[in-house]
């Protein structure tokens, strides 16, 4: 991918090291935006960038914009638990999301940017009866589509995470293991992506927020932003928190809500906790980053909001439960707290679709669970937009299921939370 | 966390509520008669605006009734709260327009 005089190796580390790394060139470049380009990506966050780099890689359209209103991967991707899993239900949800986790695989040498994509190991706890049927359940799917999944035994947690309290308020019955599940740096996928897709052409355009889009009969012309028209052929939004603004601009909607969901970290403390653990019966997600910080997500609040700051219950909700399961933390301080805006379905699956609008495509929806298939989604979204027919792994994410009825039920499911 | 107005018993904390989406949205009389486009947009497609908002919520660890709020979706401000049998409140531009 990259020029050879521009990649990172070991010989350009070795050699920049010399000069005391005063000299690394920039990552992207930051380019005026063309009057018109062949396709314009609204949203630089990974999903975006993702879009962006496999319509230029693999599609052969490098006359690509990406606009962002704000800076690369400083909406939910900079805001997210960085989980990465493919262990769903449904057969239309395991297609896309072991599709993303295959290209995770490989994603660093790809982009030569490390990711710091780690498979360490996932647990979901079941607390109760229900608990072990749901993952007896979607245990049992998950092997049948050919992913990795495990049932283990408390014991078997035990040994994984010594710390554990198993015989607790919540106390555990089991857990559904995947062990090529894991974590992966989520600012490093945006701007690994970025400058793969930059390498290639594609032009990132950040300050420029979309304000409008340009339709004539019925066919999408471009889109106004406060940095001016830009046309495009096509356009593909790919953006999470404001999908039904974008949506109610080119004059439709979308069958989305937007909630807050939040998150926190704890200060540093050494290595201590190498899985990530979470339970959806009790909205605890934790697993610890290379910094050492323990990264907890939240479940999301229950009234709609765009205020990227959710309720204090939320919190003790989330946190009251980790205590429970892990007494040692009770001393750990947290360090930061913050919220993001999640769109999310009824189906709690994502919508990757054609609108109303001729070559307007959207993929968003994404909930409270979309960094996971950055890679996959980004892929996907990528050849139904340079074909004009969806992907067969994207096809049943349609907006239209919603009217056929056609639904991928993954919030019953209880796969994810929310 | 909000302090909100229910119409029957004053001001409770939130958590005494649950928050159950956009208000005013009639069932259709005849649900027989519509295409599948329409039963859709029913059900499943909403409005999800940034700012005015007006939704139902029901206080369900309290006197367990439903009842509407119009709220800032970007400030989470509460601006009025009323009755389902109640007219909806107009409200000034000056009250809508929360500082953001």
């Amino acid at each position: 991918m990259a020029e050879a005089s521009k990649a990172y190796s070991i010989f350009s580390l070795v050699r920049n090291s010399l000069n005391y790394h005063q000299n690394w060139q920039r990552a992207w470049r930051n380019p005026q935006p063309k009057q018109d380009y062949e396709v314009v990506i609204v949203g630089g966050g990974g999903h975006g960038l993702a879009t962006a780099y496999y319509l230029a890689k693999e599609c052969g359209i490098r006359d690509v914009a990406v606009v962002e209103k704000g800076w690369l991967g400083g909406g939910n991707t900079g805001r997210n638990t960085t989980i990465v899993r493919s262990n769903y239900l449904w057969d239309e949800s395991a297609a896309l999301y072991e599709h993303a986790m295959k290209l995770w695989e490989g994603l660093s040498n790809e982009l030569n940017y490390n990711v710091m994509f780690s498979q360490r190991g996932l647990l979901h706890l079941a607390h109760s009866v229900h608990d072990m049927q749901e993952i007896g359940r979607r245990g049992n799917a998950i092997y049948l589509n050919g992913i990795d999944s495990e049932f283990v035994t408390p014991q078997q947690v035990k040994e994984m995470v010594p710390f554990i309290n198993l015989e607790c308020r919540y106390p555990i019955h089991g857990a559904l293991l995947q062990k090529r599940g894991g974590t992966a740096r989520h600012d490093a996928v945006a701007w690994g992506y970025a400058r793969a897709a930059d390498n290639l052409g594609v032009d990132i355009i950040q300050n420029c927020e979309v304000t409008g889009f340009q339709i004539e009969e019925n066919t999408v012309k471009g889109v106004e932003t406060t940095r001016g028209r830009i046309g495009a052929k096509k356009v593909g939004c790919v953006v999470a928190g404001h999908c039904s603004i974008l949506a109610e601009m080119a004059g439709f909607r979308l069958p989305i809500e937007s909630f807050p969901l939040q998150a926190l970290v704890s200060e540093p403390v050494k290595p201590i906790l190498d899985c990530v653990v979470m339970s959806g019966a009790i909205h605890a997600y934790i697993s610890q980053s290379d910094k050492g910080e323990l990264v907890i997500g939240a479940g999301s609040d229950s009234y709609t909001s765009y205020s990227q700051r959710g309720g204090f219950d939320v919190i003790e909700h989330t946190v009251g439960p980790i205590l429970e399961l892990y007494p040692i933390f009770s001393r750990l301080k947290m360090l930061r707290q913050w919220g993001g805006v999640v769109d999310v379905t009824v189906d709690r699956s994502p919508l990757i679709s054609k609108t109303p609008v001729n070559n307007l495509f959207f993929n968003c929806g994404w909930g409270t669970g979309g960094f996971k298939a950055t890679p996959g989604s980004g892929h996907v979204f990528a050849h139904s937009i340079k074909s004009g027919d969806m992907h067969p792994i994207a096809d049943p994410f349609s907006i239209n299921r919603f009217n056929t009825g056609a639904l991928i039920d993954e919030g019953a499911a209880a796969a994810v939370a929310h | 966390m909000l302090l909100i107005r229910c119409p029957w018993c004053g001001f409770r904390d939130q958590s005494e509520f649950q928050a159950q989406g956009e208000a005013h949205i009639t069932r259709p009389e005849d649900p027989y008669q519509l295409d599948e486009e329409q039963w859709g947009q029913y059900l499943f497609f909403r409005k999800n605006p940034k700012g005015v908002h007006y939704e139902r919520w029901v206080h369900v660890h309290g006197c367990r009734r439903w009842f509407n709020v119009v709220r800032n979706t970007m400030t989470d401000d509460i601006l009025a709260t009323y009755r389902p049998e109640e007219p909806i409140p107009v409200l000034s531009d000056e009250e809508t327009n929360q500082p953001t």
